[in-house]
């Protein structure tokens, strides 16, 4: 970038300048030029508005939580290819409970916008949403205290217990229909379930409880085994939608969920 | 594979393991970024973890020839990629690849409801673009990386990292907008 202060503009000083590689003399130059240059001028705000979405986008990855193999110690003989297993899995990790989440060795992250107790959020959230799952959604003979027959009562009753104005969303667009539902407690206090079944018996819950805090409709996703839960936060509720379902179905579900809520 | 640039510095002379300035825990600093990178660059996450680990264990065993710690982080990166482009061919023979239609929704996820579609879009238009305009835009755009420090981990002059930034932008904003691409003007 060893050019004159006055010679021609070329495209080469117009990614520096956007950049920020353009030495101080010439940029006046670059962008009396872009002044006059209307459709160039568009282009490089093209540009820069693709590099915004570089970052929007592909940014977030940096917070994902690693897994095993990519945190240290790391199995190390120097020189001879360690034995490893490729293609981790996360349900080949062992742990009785291992919340993805809860290995992340980058610390806290994911509580990120979440004030975790207090906000009624986070890590702490999902492992009781997965937990409740976990107990109910196996019951045969009373997977809930007020089957779906009783919606009126069942969703007002929910709605006073957590003070706040609930749904219960309808989901046969996604082949299932409300079983029912139930009032729970955890250490914040009263939380709602409730629970849907296909036409094949698979069931998955949904997780209610009053949250504070600004809304995060950002969808988080956890895992522990085979059940996965997909949560967030939004109007004065937290929200996860858990089940033993692959997550790009699991997602297609709490998409709609999170749709019929804000419709 | 050729390992960028190793510094002249002999190894130990005693034969002891090497203990030099690099250790697991500056690594590991990095581990998250360079994921970041692969992902974004092989557009989908389990390339970009086994991607990882093989840049780890390669850093691991070659680490006696970084002296300077601050160059860790391009040094990370430029092994990374040398691996990416020789698993390249590998790949391509290996069969079909992860569709990047994964990633596209789970990056969608991480998105405010509005931008979703958004979202989904840029990645799979940022797929189409050649491996070379990916890692240019990815080194330079979401890295920030200079010129210079981009060409280093490439291992190509900074007249090429220019002209290949501008082409691969040109390219991105017709896939993204469409029209016709501008002919950008060759850079020395």
């Amino acid at each position: 970038m060893d050019t004159e202060p006055d010679a021609p503009v070329t495209e080469a000083d117009l990614h520096a300048w956007m950049d920020g590689e353009l030495p101080e003399e010439r940029r006046g130059e670059v962008e009396r030029h872009l002044a006059g240059n209307p459709d160039l001028a568009r282009r490089f705000d093209r540009y820069r508005a693709q590099r915004a979405m570089l970052q929007d986008t592909f940014g977030p990855l940096i917070d994902r939580p690693l897994p095993a193999a990519l945190v240290p110690p790391y199995a190390r003989t120097a020189g001879r290819p360690a034995v490893r297993p490729r293609r981790w899995l996360p349900a080949l990790a062992g742990a009785a409970v291992l919340l993805v989440f809860v290995a992340g060795g980058a610390g806290g992250w994911w509580l990120r916008g979440w004030s975790g107790g207090v906000g009624g959020g986070g890590a702490a959230f999902v492992a009781d949403a997965v937990a409740a799952h976990r107990v109910f959604a196996v019951e045969v003979r009373h997977p809930v205290e007020v089957g779906a027959d009783q919606e009126t009562h069942l969703v007002g009753w929910l709605s006073k217990r957590l003070g706040k104005p609930l749904r219960a969303p309808r989901l046969a667009g996604k082949g299932y229909d409300l079983v029912g539902g139930r009032l729970l407690s955890d250490a914040q206090g009263p939380a709602a379930q409730l629970m849907y079944q296909d036409a094949a018996g698979r069931r998955i819950t949904l997780y209610i409880r009053p949250a504070s805090g600004a809304p995060d409709t950002s969808f988080r996703f956890a895992q522990d085994g085979n059940v996965q839960a997909f949560y967030w936060r939004d109007n004065g509720l937290a929200w996860a939608v858990t089940g033993d379902l692959d997550r790009v179905t699991l997602s297609a579900i709490a998409e709609e969920v999170y749709g019929a809520l804000n419709s | 594979m050729p390992l960028p640039k190793p510094p002249p510095d002999p190894p130990p002379a005693n034969g002891a393991p090497a203990n030099g300035p690099v250790d697991e825990r500056a690594i590991a600093a990095q581990v998250p970024r360079l994921r970041r990178y692969a992902a974004a660059l092989a557009g989908n996450l389990s390339d970009a973890d086994d991607l990882v680990q093989d840049c780890i264990e390669k850093a691991l065993a070659n680490r006696h020839t970084l002296r300077d710690v601050t160059r860790l982080g391009g040094w990370l990166l430029s092994i990374l990629h040398n691996l990416h482009v020789s698993g390249l061919r590998w790949r391509r023979r290996r069969g079909p690849e992860v569709p990047v239609e994964d990633l596209a929704n789970d990056l969608a996820l991480s998105a405010a409801p509005a931008d979703r579609a958004e979202v989904r879009d840029f990645v799979r238009a940022f797929n189409q673009l050649s491996e070379e305009h990916r890692a240019v835009l990815l080194l330079t755009g979401l890295e920030g990386l200079s010129y210079r420090e981009a060409a280093e981990v490439l291992g190509v002059p900074v007249g090429t990292v220019m002209s290949r930034l501008a082409r691969a932008r040109e390219r991105l904003r017709v896939l993204l907008d469409g029209g016709t691409e501008q002919a950008v003007r060759r850079i020395k």
